[in-house]
Protein backbone atom coordinates (compact mmCIF):
# COMPACT_ATOMS: atom_id res chain seq x y z
CA UNK A 1 0.00 0.00 0.00
CA UNK A 2 1.29 3.54 -0.93
CA UNK A 3 1.05 6.79 0.95
CA UNK A 4 -1.09 9.56 -0.96
CA UNK A 5 1.38 11.70 -2.86
CA UNK A 6 0.77 15.45 -1.26
CA UNK A 7 3.26 17.60 -1.38
CA UNK A 8 5.09 18.14 2.11
CA UNK A 9 6.69 21.77 1.13
CA UNK A 10 3.11 23.59 2.40
CA UNK A 11 3.49 21.54 5.41
CA UNK A 12 6.77 22.75 6.28
CA UNK A 13 5.90 26.48 5.65
CA UNK A 14 2.23 26.95 7.97
CA UNK A 15 -0.99 26.18 7.12
CA UNK A 16 -1.49 22.39 7.03
CA UNK A 17 -4.70 21.58 7.12
CA UNK A 18 -8.00 24.40 5.91
CA UNK A 19 -11.49 24.81 5.05
CA UNK A 20 -12.06 27.46 2.73
CA UNK A 21 -16.52 28.24 2.50
CA UNK A 22 -17.77 25.04 3.17
CA UNK A 23 -20.92 23.88 2.92
CA UNK A 24 -23.18 20.57 4.00
CA UNK A 25 -26.25 19.73 4.43
CA UNK A 26 -27.91 16.44 5.78
CA UNK A 27 -30.98 16.00 3.95
CA UNK A 28 -32.82 19.23 3.79
CA UNK A 29 -30.52 20.24 7.32
CA UNK A 30 -27.38 22.51 6.49
CA UNK A 31 -24.66 21.74 8.78
CA UNK A 32 -21.80 23.36 7.72
CA UNK A 33 -22.66 26.84 5.87
CA UNK A 34 -19.73 28.29 4.49
CA UNK A 35 -16.95 27.32 7.18
CA UNK A 36 -13.53 28.66 6.93
CA UNK A 37 -10.70 28.01 9.29
CA UNK A 38 -7.01 27.01 8.72
CA UNK A 39 -4.64 25.23 11.17
CA UNK A 40 -0.61 25.88 10.91
CA UNK A 41 2.00 22.69 10.82
CA UNK A 42 2.23 21.84 14.66
CA UNK A 43 -0.52 23.86 16.02
CA UNK A 44 -2.97 22.73 18.52
CA UNK A 45 -6.43 24.09 17.48
CA UNK A 46 -9.64 23.39 19.44
CA UNK A 47 -13.03 23.39 17.88
CA UNK A 48 -15.34 24.76 20.12
CA UNK A 49 -19.35 25.39 20.13
CA UNK A 50 -22.77 24.17 21.42
CA UNK A 51 -24.29 20.59 20.36
CA UNK A 52 -25.07 20.77 17.02
CA UNK A 53 -23.17 23.47 15.91
CA UNK A 54 -21.54 21.37 13.08
CA UNK A 55 -17.90 21.20 14.62
CA UNK A 56 -18.17 17.38 14.81
CA UNK A 57 -19.12 17.47 11.16
CA UNK A 58 -16.55 20.22 10.22
CA UNK A 59 -13.66 17.69 11.58
CA UNK A 60 -15.17 14.90 9.40
CA UNK A 61 -14.54 17.11 6.44
CA UNK A 62 -11.07 18.67 7.41
CA UNK A 63 -10.22 14.67 7.73
CA UNK A 64 -11.92 13.69 4.69
CA UNK A 65 -14.03 11.72 6.33
CA UNK A 66 -17.07 13.40 4.58
CA UNK A 67 -17.24 15.01 1.48
CA UNK A 68 -18.62 19.04 1.39
CA UNK A 69 -21.00 20.00 -0.81
CA UNK A 70 -19.37 22.76 -1.89
CA UNK A 71 -15.98 25.14 -0.62
CA UNK A 72 -12.62 23.29 -0.43
CA UNK A 73 -10.88 20.69 2.08
CA UNK A 74 -6.61 21.39 1.48
CA UNK A 75 -3.95 19.47 3.95
CA UNK A 76 -0.72 20.45 2.65
CA UNK A 77 -1.83 22.54 -0.02
CA UNK A 78 -3.93 20.11 -1.82
CA UNK A 79 -7.70 20.03 -2.25
CA UNK A 80 -8.68 16.61 -0.74
CA UNK A 81 -12.36 17.20 -0.69
CA UNK A 82 -12.20 16.02 -5.33
CA UNK A 83 -10.08 12.85 -3.94
CA UNK A 84 -12.13 9.82 -4.37
CA UNK A 85 -13.03 7.87 -1.65
CA UNK A 86 -9.86 5.24 -2.10
CA UNK A 87 -7.58 8.28 -2.00
CA UNK A 88 -8.85 9.93 1.07
CA UNK A 89 -8.90 6.67 2.90
CA UNK A 90 -5.41 5.80 1.97
CA UNK A 91 -5.01 9.48 3.45
CA UNK A 92 -6.60 8.70 6.69
CA UNK A 93 -4.65 5.63 7.10
CA UNK A 94 -1.36 6.87 6.44
CA UNK A 95 -0.96 10.64 7.30
CA UNK A 96 -4.08 10.95 9.63
CA UNK A 97 -4.64 9.86 13.12
CA UNK A 98 -7.82 9.65 15.54
CA UNK A 99 -9.46 9.60 18.78
CA UNK A 100 -13.14 9.84 19.73
CA UNK A 101 -15.09 10.53 22.72
CA UNK A 102 -15.68 6.50 23.07
CA UNK A 103 -12.01 5.04 22.67
CA UNK A 104 -14.38 2.85 19.93
CA UNK A 105 -11.38 -0.14 20.17
CA UNK A 106 -11.98 -3.03 18.16
CA UNK A 107 -13.47 -5.59 21.29
CA UNK A 108 -12.11 -8.83 19.95
CA UNK A 109 -8.04 -7.58 19.98
CA UNK A 110 -6.15 -7.00 22.90
CA UNK A 111 -5.34 -3.63 23.91
CA UNK A 112 -1.63 -3.65 21.94
CA UNK A 113 -3.64 -5.05 18.90
CA UNK A 114 -5.68 -2.01 19.07
CA UNK A 115 -2.85 0.18 19.03
CA UNK A 116 -0.54 -1.76 16.36
CA UNK A 117 -3.57 -1.84 13.89
CA UNK A 118 -2.65 1.97 11.97
CA UNK A 119 0.40 0.14 11.40
CA UNK A 120 -0.48 -3.66 10.47
CA UNK A 121 -3.59 -1.70 8.08
CA UNK A 122 0.02 0.56 6.53
CA UNK A 123 1.30 -2.97 5.73
CA UNK A 124 4.26 -3.11 8.69
CA UNK A 125 4.54 -6.66 9.79
CA UNK A 126 3.04 -8.02 12.31
CA UNK A 127 6.01 -8.03 14.77
CA UNK A 128 7.24 -4.99 13.87
CA UNK A 129 4.08 -3.24 14.23
CA UNK A 130 3.10 -4.52 17.65
CA UNK A 131 6.65 -3.01 18.74
CA UNK A 132 5.73 -0.18 17.83
CA UNK A 133 2.63 -0.17 19.74
CA UNK A 134 4.18 -1.82 22.90
CA UNK A 135 6.90 1.48 23.25
CA UNK A 136 3.39 3.71 23.33
CA UNK A 137 2.47 1.71 26.86
CA UNK A 138 5.17 3.28 28.88
CA UNK A 139 4.62 6.42 27.43
CA UNK A 140 1.49 6.82 28.45
CA UNK A 141 1.76 4.92 31.79
CA UNK A 142 -0.44 1.52 30.37
CA UNK A 143 2.30 -1.18 31.18
CA UNK A 144 1.20 -4.28 31.75
CA UNK A 145 -1.86 -4.09 30.60
CA UNK A 146 -0.93 -4.71 26.98
CA UNK A 147 -2.74 -8.31 26.20
CA UNK A 148 -5.72 -6.74 28.11
CA UNK A 149 -9.36 -5.93 26.03
CA UNK A 150 -11.34 -2.99 25.80
CA UNK A 151 -14.08 -4.23 28.22
CA UNK A 152 -11.10 -5.09 31.35
CA UNK A 153 -9.84 -1.51 31.04
CA UNK A 154 -11.17 1.82 32.45
CA UNK A 155 -12.22 4.46 30.57
CA UNK A 156 -9.68 6.02 31.34
CA UNK A 157 -7.23 3.66 29.90
CA UNK A 158 -9.32 2.70 27.37
CA UNK A 159 -8.86 6.44 25.84
CA UNK A 160 -4.85 6.18 26.59
CA UNK A 161 -5.15 3.23 24.37
CA UNK A 162 -6.92 4.72 21.92
CA UNK A 163 -4.37 8.08 21.95
CA UNK A 164 -1.75 5.56 21.45
CA UNK A 165 -3.76 4.38 18.75
CA UNK A 166 -4.01 7.65 16.98
CA UNK A 167 -0.97 8.40 17.21
CA UNK A 168 1.67 5.19 16.63
CA UNK A 169 1.64 5.84 13.13
CA UNK A 170 3.65 9.19 14.13
CA UNK A 171 0.22 10.86 11.93
CA UNK A 172 0.56 14.48 10.52
CA UNK A 173 -2.29 15.58 11.82
CA UNK A 174 -3.76 13.53 15.28
CA UNK A 175 -8.24 14.77 14.77
CA UNK A 176 -9.73 14.33 18.37
CA UNK A 177 -13.29 14.16 18.69
CA UNK A 178 -14.36 15.28 22.30
CA UNK A 179 -11.35 12.70 23.85
CA UNK A 180 -12.02 13.45 27.36
CA UNK A 181 -15.43 13.54 26.77
CA UNK A 182 -16.30 10.43 28.45
CA UNK A 183 -14.16 11.05 31.42
CA UNK A 184 -14.21 12.55 34.86
CA UNK A 185 -12.30 15.59 35.18
CA UNK A 186 -8.68 14.16 36.49
CA UNK A 187 -8.52 11.60 33.92
CA UNK A 188 -9.45 13.64 31.23
CA UNK A 189 -6.20 16.04 32.47
CA UNK A 190 -4.15 13.03 32.33
CA UNK A 191 -5.12 12.03 29.23
CA UNK A 192 -4.97 16.01 27.64
CA UNK A 193 -1.47 16.08 29.20
CA UNK A 194 -0.15 13.03 27.51
CA UNK A 195 -1.79 13.80 23.41
CA UNK A 196 -0.77 17.59 24.28
CA UNK A 197 3.03 16.14 25.28
CA UNK A 198 3.43 13.58 22.59
CA UNK A 199 1.72 15.61 20.13
CA UNK A 200 4.30 18.63 20.96
CA UNK A 201 7.00 15.91 21.04
CA UNK A 202 6.80 14.57 17.46
CA UNK A 203 5.48 17.65 15.94
CA UNK A 204 1.70 16.60 15.18
CA UNK A 205 -1.19 18.97 14.35
CA UNK A 206 -4.12 18.28 16.68
CA UNK A 207 -7.67 19.50 15.64
CA UNK A 208 -9.45 19.09 19.00
CA UNK A 209 -13.17 19.25 18.81
CA UNK A 210 -14.38 20.03 22.23
CA UNK A 211 -17.13 21.91 24.64
CA UNK A 212 -14.97 21.69 27.57
CA UNK A 213 -13.11 25.04 27.87
CA UNK A 214 -10.80 23.60 30.23
CA UNK A 215 -9.93 21.23 27.40
CA UNK A 216 -9.47 23.51 25.18
CA UNK A 217 -7.24 25.07 27.23
CA UNK A 218 -4.40 22.99 25.99
CA UNK A 219 -4.73 24.12 22.35
CA UNK A 220 -2.70 27.11 21.21
CA UNK A 221 -5.82 28.81 19.93
CA UNK A 222 -9.65 28.16 19.69
CA UNK A 223 -12.75 28.75 17.03
CA UNK A 224 -16.29 28.53 17.57
CA UNK A 225 -18.50 26.99 15.34
CA UNK A 226 -21.92 28.52 15.57
CA UNK A 227 -24.78 27.36 12.90
CA UNK A 228 -21.94 25.65 10.88
CA UNK A 229 -19.84 28.77 10.74
CA UNK A 230 -16.59 29.45 12.28
CA UNK A 231 -16.47 32.23 14.46
CA UNK A 232 -12.52 32.98 15.03
CA UNK A 233 -11.52 34.68 18.30
CA UNK A 234 -7.65 34.86 17.92
CA UNK A 235 -6.01 36.07 14.72
CA UNK A 236 -6.86 33.56 12.17
CA UNK A 237 -4.62 33.62 8.85
CA UNK A 238 -7.24 32.27 6.34
CA UNK A 239 -10.20 35.00 7.99
CA UNK A 240 -8.07 37.56 8.77
CA UNK B 1 -8.39 36.96 51.55
CA UNK B 2 -8.16 37.79 55.32
CA UNK B 3 -4.40 38.42 55.99
CA UNK B 4 -5.52 38.74 60.28
CA UNK B 5 -7.53 35.14 59.78
CA UNK B 6 -5.08 34.09 58.13
CA UNK B 7 -2.16 34.70 60.50
CA UNK B 8 -4.61 33.80 63.23
CA UNK B 9 -5.00 30.22 61.63
CA UNK B 10 -1.36 29.83 61.37
CA UNK B 11 -0.58 31.02 64.58
CA UNK B 12 -3.14 28.07 66.10
CA UNK B 13 -0.83 25.66 65.27
CA UNK B 14 2.19 27.10 67.63
CA UNK B 15 3.03 30.18 68.97
CA UNK B 16 5.55 31.76 66.37
CA UNK B 17 7.84 34.96 65.35
CA UNK B 18 6.58 37.09 63.14
CA UNK B 19 9.23 36.26 60.49
CA UNK B 20 8.02 32.57 60.32
CA UNK B 21 4.81 33.71 60.17
CA UNK B 22 5.64 35.73 57.33
CA UNK B 23 7.65 32.92 55.77
CA UNK B 24 4.92 30.47 55.67
CA UNK B 25 1.99 33.30 54.82
CA UNK B 26 4.20 33.80 51.23
CA UNK B 27 5.09 30.30 50.73
CA UNK B 28 1.09 29.27 51.49
CA UNK B 29 -1.05 32.15 50.66
CA UNK B 30 1.37 34.71 48.59
CA UNK B 31 1.52 33.40 45.54
CA UNK B 32 3.88 35.87 43.94
CA UNK B 33 2.37 39.01 46.24
CA UNK B 34 4.91 38.46 49.60
CA UNK B 35 3.40 39.88 52.50
CA UNK B 36 5.11 43.41 53.68
CA UNK B 37 7.06 42.82 56.91
CA UNK B 38 5.42 46.16 58.01
CA UNK B 39 2.07 44.81 56.88
CA UNK B 40 2.78 41.07 59.34
CA UNK B 41 3.73 43.38 62.49
CA UNK B 42 0.49 45.79 62.13
CA UNK B 43 -1.78 43.01 61.65
CA UNK B 44 -0.29 41.25 64.92
CA UNK B 45 -0.71 44.68 66.52
CA UNK B 46 -4.29 44.63 66.15
CA UNK B 47 -5.10 41.07 66.97
CA UNK B 48 -2.79 41.55 70.38
CA UNK B 49 -5.18 44.56 70.59
CA UNK B 50 -8.34 43.07 69.74
CA UNK B 51 -7.33 40.23 72.82
CA UNK B 52 -7.36 37.53 69.87
CA UNK B 53 -3.06 37.07 70.33
CA UNK B 54 -0.66 37.97 72.98
CA UNK B 55 3.15 38.82 72.70
CA UNK B 56 5.78 37.31 74.85
CA UNK B 57 8.46 38.50 76.25
CA UNK B 58 11.14 39.26 74.05
CA UNK B 59 13.70 36.37 73.80
CA UNK B 60 17.67 37.35 73.53
CA UNK B 61 19.45 37.48 70.78
CA UNK B 62 20.51 39.53 67.99
CA UNK B 63 17.90 41.08 65.29
CA UNK B 64 15.14 42.72 65.87
CA UNK B 65 12.47 39.91 65.27
CA UNK B 66 12.95 38.30 68.94
CA UNK B 67 9.52 38.49 69.79
CA UNK B 68 6.79 35.49 69.88
CA UNK B 69 3.04 35.68 68.74
CA UNK B 70 0.89 33.27 71.01
CA UNK B 71 -2.81 33.04 70.16
CA UNK B 72 -5.63 33.79 72.68
CA UNK B 73 -8.99 31.27 73.48
CA UNK B 74 -10.63 34.17 71.34
CA UNK B 75 -8.29 34.00 68.88
CA UNK B 76 -8.84 30.32 68.66
CA UNK B 77 -12.51 30.31 68.91
CA UNK B 78 -12.66 32.90 65.53
CA UNK B 79 -10.70 30.43 63.81
CA UNK B 80 -12.78 27.71 64.75
CA UNK B 81 -15.90 29.83 63.53
CA UNK B 82 -13.78 30.90 60.56
CA UNK B 83 -12.83 27.17 59.06
CA UNK B 84 -16.29 26.05 59.59
CA UNK B 85 -18.47 28.90 57.91
CA UNK B 86 -18.57 28.80 54.27
CA UNK B 87 -17.34 31.31 51.84
CA UNK B 88 -19.91 33.60 50.56
CA UNK B 89 -20.49 31.86 47.16
CA UNK B 90 -20.74 35.59 45.53
CA UNK B 91 -21.19 35.48 41.83
CA UNK B 92 -18.91 38.77 41.84
CA UNK B 93 -17.72 38.55 38.29
CA UNK B 94 -21.08 37.79 36.54
CA UNK B 95 -22.36 41.20 37.87
CA UNK B 96 -19.69 42.79 36.00
CA UNK B 97 -20.55 40.74 32.77
CA UNK B 98 -24.08 41.03 33.04
CA UNK B 99 -23.70 44.83 33.45
CA UNK B 100 -21.64 45.14 30.20
CA UNK B 101 -24.24 42.63 28.10
CA UNK B 102 -27.01 44.98 29.41
CA UNK B 103 -25.45 47.97 28.91
CA UNK B 104 -23.96 47.03 25.17
CA UNK B 105 -27.79 45.96 24.41
CA UNK B 106 -29.07 49.52 25.91
CA UNK B 107 -26.43 51.31 24.05
CA UNK B 108 -27.39 49.64 20.75
CA UNK B 109 -23.82 47.58 20.70
CA UNK B 110 -22.90 44.26 19.86
CA UNK B 111 -23.10 42.17 22.55
CA UNK B 112 -21.94 39.06 21.32
CA UNK B 113 -18.81 40.89 19.73
CA UNK B 114 -17.81 41.94 23.28
CA UNK B 115 -19.20 37.89 24.79
CA UNK B 116 -16.63 36.64 21.98
CA UNK B 117 -13.95 39.34 23.81
CA UNK B 118 -14.69 38.21 26.57
CA UNK B 119 -14.68 34.87 26.03
CA UNK B 120 -11.25 35.27 24.29
CA UNK B 121 -9.92 36.55 27.53
CA UNK B 122 -11.07 34.15 29.64
CA UNK B 123 -9.48 31.16 27.70
CA UNK B 124 -6.27 32.88 27.32
CA UNK B 125 -6.21 33.34 31.28
CA UNK B 126 -7.43 29.32 30.96
CA UNK B 127 -4.19 28.63 29.23
CA UNK B 128 -1.77 30.10 31.77
CA UNK B 129 -3.31 28.65 34.16
CA UNK B 130 -3.41 25.32 32.21
CA UNK B 131 0.57 25.53 31.91
CA UNK B 132 0.71 26.66 35.63
CA UNK B 133 -0.67 23.37 36.50
CA UNK B 134 1.26 21.58 34.23
CA UNK B 135 4.66 22.83 35.33
CA UNK B 136 3.98 23.88 38.83
CA UNK B 137 3.84 21.93 41.94
CA UNK B 138 0.94 20.37 44.10
CA UNK B 139 0.48 23.69 45.42
CA UNK B 140 -0.04 25.71 42.43
CA UNK B 141 -1.73 22.97 40.75
CA UNK B 142 -4.54 23.14 43.26
CA UNK B 143 -4.77 26.81 42.77
CA UNK B 144 -4.73 26.91 39.19
CA UNK B 145 -7.56 24.47 39.33
CA UNK B 146 -9.62 26.30 41.20
CA UNK B 147 -9.20 29.71 39.15
CA UNK B 148 -9.71 27.32 36.20
CA UNK B 149 -13.32 25.88 37.47
CA UNK B 150 -14.20 29.17 38.01
CA UNK B 151 -13.13 30.31 34.48
CA UNK B 152 -15.24 27.80 33.19
CA UNK B 153 -18.21 28.44 34.75
CA UNK B 154 -18.13 32.43 33.66
CA UNK B 155 -17.71 30.72 30.09
CA UNK B 156 -20.64 28.35 30.81
CA UNK B 157 -23.09 31.65 31.22
CA UNK B 158 -21.48 33.53 29.01
CA UNK B 159 -22.12 30.66 26.19
CA UNK B 160 -25.91 30.74 27.60
CA UNK B 161 -26.20 34.30 27.45
CA UNK B 162 -25.27 34.32 24.06
CA UNK B 163 -27.84 31.61 23.24
CA UNK B 164 -30.37 34.16 24.88
CA UNK B 165 -28.78 37.84 23.44
CA UNK B 166 -32.02 38.26 21.49
CA UNK B 167 -34.73 37.51 24.55
CA UNK B 168 -32.40 39.83 26.26
CA UNK B 169 -32.26 42.46 24.01
CA UNK B 170 -36.26 42.62 23.30
CA UNK B 171 -36.17 43.06 27.25
CA UNK B 172 -34.11 45.70 27.44
CA UNK B 173 -35.23 47.62 24.42
CA UNK B 174 -38.73 47.59 25.68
Amino acid sequence: MSAVNVPDTLASRGRLVEARDVSLSFGQTPALRGASLSVNAGEILAVMGPSGSGKSTLLHCLAGILAPDSGEIRFAGRRIDMLREQERSALRRDRFGFVFQFGQLVPELSAEENVALPRLLGGVRRAEALRDARAWFERLELDGLEQRRSGELSGGQAQRVALARGLVARPEVLFADEPTGSLDSLTGERVMDLLTAAAREQGTTVVLVTHEPRVAAYADREVIVRDGKVTTLSADPVLA
Amino acid sequence: MSVSLTLLGLLDRQPSHGYDLKRDYDTYFGRGKPLPFGQVYSTLGRLARDGKVVIGEAEPGAGPDRKRYVITEQGATEVQEWLSEPVEPEPHLQTVLFAKVVLALMLGRSAEQYLDTQRAAHLRRMRELTETRRSGGVVDALLADHGLFHLEADLRWIDLTAARLNALAEMVKS
